[in-house]
């Protein structure tokens, strides 16, 4: 039938039209940029290739004067490092929260309305009182992250588990398992590879609260520098940190996605 | 198939056409004589006025006068006005002379401090939690928003003590965040400026070492403006200074309609009439055109080093600049501070004699 649902692209267009996109926005750039820099050549706001190559040498492979570290390979560990801990920690809680409260009708009838609130409640609109709690040094940063990506992991998993169909409980009761090797045999070993997905999509959310606790007090990472580099518009510099940012968010998502391929391969089989 | 490709070429022209538009959108300014103009303003006690004027007419009356259209715009965030101005979205800013050169000059925009609304007399101010003595920030992390004005006060006073910024460590805060900041255990010592300085203050632990009544006239408030415009446009940089010094007149007298007037402006800026005035009495206001004039005419030349040295010191003058004299600076009677050949800020004090010769 010759209908646009049913019509497919070939490979080699399909290529084309994945790249369009991209092209039309480095086009777009390069024409706004050459006319923003003929009629002031030290333009700040789209700066042409070579300045933006300029900025990436003196950020990533000439030392700063001022420290002698390599910047932007010193704030991508300090970002990664907070990242890294706070993604660890909520995973590690969402994990658990979240099968116990996809599985115990006790523990889902005493958290369940409470993580459904606290999930709602935007975490960068009570900062004053966690600053407080946590203080204004890593720890409040890893935390934000935390803060940010929880609920929604919980939520998510205490769904999947209630998903686990009840069969397979009621079988292994059948079978003489307790509660305890209920969770470890049957819905931990089903749950790990949910638990990776609810993570790799909570990751936007969790560059998106380090960002922003590196904004509001940080001496190092890259939301400090693109927020300090703003301070007097150097879009040279933050142009290729966002793109850096980009490209390391794209890589922990594909890592994940790999992890979760090699270290589940039943849940693939059959497909 | 060929359908398709022809299609998608449309809209792929189409697509660039609609994306160039929109990039280029906030071009910089061009040359030629125009009649809307757009000035970008934020919250601080020395441009309250402006938003006062925008409010009650003063704006319309003089933009009337001279046959153009003037809107003053606030904005919440003060660099995004800078940086708007910069991109070439607004015809002038209020901004400090420090900002004015680190943002729109090292970024190749020619800017012209149409005049000065007034300088920062203590509004500035270096707190250290439990200690007062300047000399007890040794070794501490200081609290500040990195670059900015308060950046420079912690310079210069370490500067003054015999200390540098080597002996300290600056942790970048947000100036939204600083009150909730001082509450907590880690954060011993901060610069900031008010209303957030005077808020702090009220606490039993916080102590006033520094502040920058101690630098006098070096945090200069000012009306920028693009010179390209101004060039081209007089009647604009006439129907400012009248709306600035006919709003000075209003606010300064001592009578009903002052009070009024800065109960609006202190609202305006979330405190009350006593919370303006105390802020007030922290910053030298530039009242009249003979004010402004005569502080043109002191050490205007050796402040501005003062500011060049530390933008050098910090990288801000751009990667290009090998000496703190990179942007020429001119003054108001035509001399330069730094390279003649790179004049990008200057001062003026054209409009501001007319105003005080009643010629507006």
């Amino acid at each position: 039938m010759r209908r646009l649902i049913n019509r497919r692209p070939d490979v080699a267009s399909r290529f084309g039209l994945m790249i369009l996109p991209f092209v039309i926005v480095v086009i777009a750039y390069m024409v706004a940029s050459e006319a923003r820099l003929s009629v002031n050549p030290n333009d700040k706001l789209l700066p042409g290739w070579s300045t933006i190559s300029d900025a990436i040498e003196r950020m990533a492979f000439l030392p700063d004067q001022r420290t002698g570290d390599y910047l932007l390979w010193s704030d991508t560990l300090s970002s990664l490092t907070r990242l890294g801990i706070g993604v660890a920690i909520a995973t590690l809680i969402g994990g658990i929260f979240g099968i116990l409260q996809g599985l115990i009708p006790y523990f889902r009838a005493t958290f369940n309305a409470f993580t459904g609130v606290l999930s709602m409640i935007p975490p960068l609109s009570v900062l004053p009182i966690l600053f407080i709690i946590f203080g204004l040094g890593e720890l409040a940063k890893v935390m934000l992250v935390v803060i940010g990506i929880v609920p929604f992991i919980i939520r998510d998993l205490a769904l999947r588990t209630a998903e686990i169909p009840h069969e397979e409980i009621i079988k292994a009761q059948t079978l003489g398992a307790s509660t305890w090797q209920i969770i470890l045999r049957i819905v931990v070993p089903q749950m790990l590879p949910r638990l990776i997905d609810g993570v790799r999509l909570s990751l936007g959310a969790a560059w998106l609260f380090l960002i922003a606790a590196e904004a509001i007090a940080s001496d190092s990472g890259l939301g400090y520098r693109i927020f300090l580099m703003r301070r007097y518009l150097a879009m040279d510099v933050i142009l290729p940190y966002v793109a850096w940012i980009t490209i390391l968010a794209f890589a922990l998502d594909l890592s994940l996605r790999l992890f979760q391929r090699i270290a589940f391969r039943w849940m693939y089989r059959g497909n | 198939m060929t359908s398709f490709k022809l299609s998608s070429l449309k809209i792929f022209a189409a697509a660039l056409v609609a994306m160039t538009l929109a990039f280029t959108a906030a071009s910089p300014a061009h040359a030629e004589a125009k009649k809307d103009f757009k000035v970008a303003w934020s919250i601080y006690v020395g441009w309250m006025p402006w938003g006062y004027a925008m409010d009650n007419g003063i704006v319309k009356k003089w933009a009337d006068k001279y046959d153009i259209n003037i809107e003053v715009v606030q904005f919440n965030d003060y660099i995004e006005a800078i940086n708007q101005y910069t991109a070439g979205a607004y015809d002038g800013v209020m901004a400090t002379n420090m900002d004015a050169l680190a943002i729109p000059s090292a970024g190749g925009v020619d800017s012209t401090i149409l005049l000065i609304c007034d300088y920062s007399d203590g509004n500035d101010v270096i707190i250290l939690k439990g200690k007062d003595d300047l000399a007890d920030i040794k070794g501490q992390k200081v609290n500040l928003v990195e670059l900015s004005v308060s950046h420079y006060v912690l310079a210069r006073a370490l500067e003054k003590i015999g200390m540098s910024e080597k002996d300290v460590t600056v942790v970048n805060t947000s100036d939204a965040d600083m009150i909730a900041a001082w509450a907590t255990p880690d954060v011993t010592a901060m610069t900031t400026w008010n209303p957030m300085a005077a808020e702090i203050l009220t606490e039993d632990n916080a102590n006033n070492v520094f502040d920058s009544s101690e630098l006098p006239g070096e945090i200069q408030d000012s009306l920028v403006v693009n010179t390209q415009t101004l060039k081209d446009n007089p009647a604009f940089a006439k129907a400012m200074t009248g709306i600035w010094y006919e709003t000075m007149a209003l606010m300064s007298a001592d009578d009903e309609a002052a009070t009024a007037a800065k109960t609006a402006m202190g609202v305006a800026s979330g405190t009350d009439l006593a919370g303006y005035e105390m802020q007030l009495a922290a910053t030298e206001m530039f009242y009249t055109p003979q004010d402004y004039i005569a502080f043109t005419e002191g050490n205007l030349s050796e402040l501005t080093t003062f500011v060049t040295k530390f933008l050098f010191d910090h990288g801000l003058l751009g990667q290009d600049a090998k000496s703190p004299g990179y942007i020429g600076i001119e003054l108001a009677d035509g001399t330069v501070v730094g390279d003649e050949d790179n004049v990008l800020l200057r001062y003026t004090t054209e409009y501001a004699q007319m105003a005080a010769d009643g010629a507006l």
